[in-house]
């Protein structure tokens, strides 16, 4: 009875070579089970079938990846996005890190710190000395301890660090529902994705949450934010700053120029890295070359070499 | 072609009148000179060059337009 279950369930290559090796008559001998071991077609097909539900149970146990997030924890995958900065012989545009900049004084900085960041990195980069000590001075500082052990207020200079709008964390947790606004200075290294998770999550916010979205209070929805509901709202919309430059502020023009001003804060020597990475894979070009001319030169005696056996001749 | 190079600096070896060569001083001094005038032009094209790809992107092709031009030359 099992064998005919099993026979009625074999492949077609199966039952076709058998059709064709041996008519009728096979099978019915064969399933009268009188000579297995005279029948390796029935061997083959048990160890087949064996093999099939161990390698089947061992994937199914074993071989499945496995997600402890739904798709709406994950988040959407950002867009990818051709930066022009990103490029292997492009430095960053500093017109965008002076624009992206400004987007993060005036929108971002109320909220989020850039604390690694001191005033004098941003000289020669994208402001000039006396535009950045203006900014320095707007900001006070903590001086050392005078003789009496008190410490006074001092106007910012170029070697202080960007203050942050917050005291400490609970502050910022307190001021903002609960939830810790991020520090920006390494956020470009610090999210999967990039620039263009920062990007997407930036320009991502819908007008109204999807039918079926349940937001909490004080929540927002975004898709590119894992967990989707995400405590910062949509803070860029078109003209919220004023470029001196004139480029029109649109939204996805801030976003853009504040992501590449965030790149800059996370790897500031990006510049700098790629040019000397490029002179010195150029240099080392030619020295790998030079020395398989060496090579080339020290080895042609030996390769033009020809050893040529002659006998002695034997005398008679 | 693997024995032009070669030849052009060896040639005078073995005669004594090498001029490159056969003094070690002038063989020392010339190897630091040629290392010294190679990375000058070497750095100087590459520069260049990258100045060529990134014409406009970086600080000193911006910087004219936020430097005060009466007696600000020297800040930067």
């Amino acid at each position: 009875m099992l064998a005919r279950t099993v026979l009625r369930s074999v492949p077609f290559r199966g039952l076709a070579r058998q059709s064709l090796n041996k008519t009728s008559s096979r099978a019915s001998s064969s399933a009268a089970g009188a000579e297995s071991a005279s029948s390796p077609f029935h061997l083959t097909l048990t160890a087949s079938v064996a093999t099939a539900i161990a390698l089947g149970s061992a994937t199914y146990l074993y071989g499945q990846e496995a997600f402890a997030m739904t798709p709406a924890e994950e988040g959407l995958h950002a867009t990818q996005y051709p930066w022009e900065h990103a490029k292997w012989n492009k430095t960053f545009d500093h017109a965008a890190l002076r624009r992206g900049f400004q987007v993060y004084r005036e929108v971002c900085a109320s909220c989020h710190s850039l604390t690694r960041v001191p005033w004098r990195s941003f000289v020669g980069v994208t402001h000039t000395v006396d535009e950045m000590k203006a900014f320095a001075e707007e900001n006070e500082y903590d001086t050392e301890p005078n003789d009496q052990g008190e410490i006074e207020k001092r106007p910012g200079k170029l070697s202080d660090y960007i203050p942050a709008p917050y005291q400490n964390e609970e502050a910022a947790r307190f001021a903002n529902g609960g939830a810790l606004p991020p520090d920006l200075s390494l956020i470009v290294k610090g999210r999967h994705g990039g620039c263009n998770y920062i990007f997407s999550l930036l320009t991502g916010y819908p007008d109204e949450p999807p039918a079926g979205a349940s937001v909490q209070e004080g929540m927002n929805f975004n898709p590119y934010f894992p967990g989707t509901a995400i405590a910062m709202a949509r803070v860029l919309f078109d003209g919220v700053v004023e470029y001196e430059d004139g480029t029109p502020a649109t939204t996805s023009q801030m976003a853009k120029d504040v992501v590449e001003f965030l790149n800059w804060a996370a790897e500031p020597e990006m510049d700098d890295r790629k040019k000397m990475g490029f002179k010195a894979i150029t240099l080392l070009t030619g020295l790998f070359a030079l020395s398989v001319w060496v090579k080339r030169y020290k080895w042609a005696p030996v390769k033009t070499r020809k050893i040529v056996y002659s006998p002695p001749v034997p005398r008679r | 072609m693997a024995g032009a190079l070669a030849t052009s600096i060896y040639q005078h070896v073995s005669p004594p009148q090498s001029t490159l060569i056969r003094r070690n001083a002038v063989y020392l001094t010339s190897i630091f000179a040629g290392a010294f005038a190679f990375e000058v032009a070497y750095d100087t094209s590459t520069n260049k060059l990258w100045d060529t790809w990134n014409r406009g992107r970086q600080w000193k092709d911006i910087k004219h337009q936020y430097l005060n031009k009466a007696d600000e030359e020297d800040d930067e």
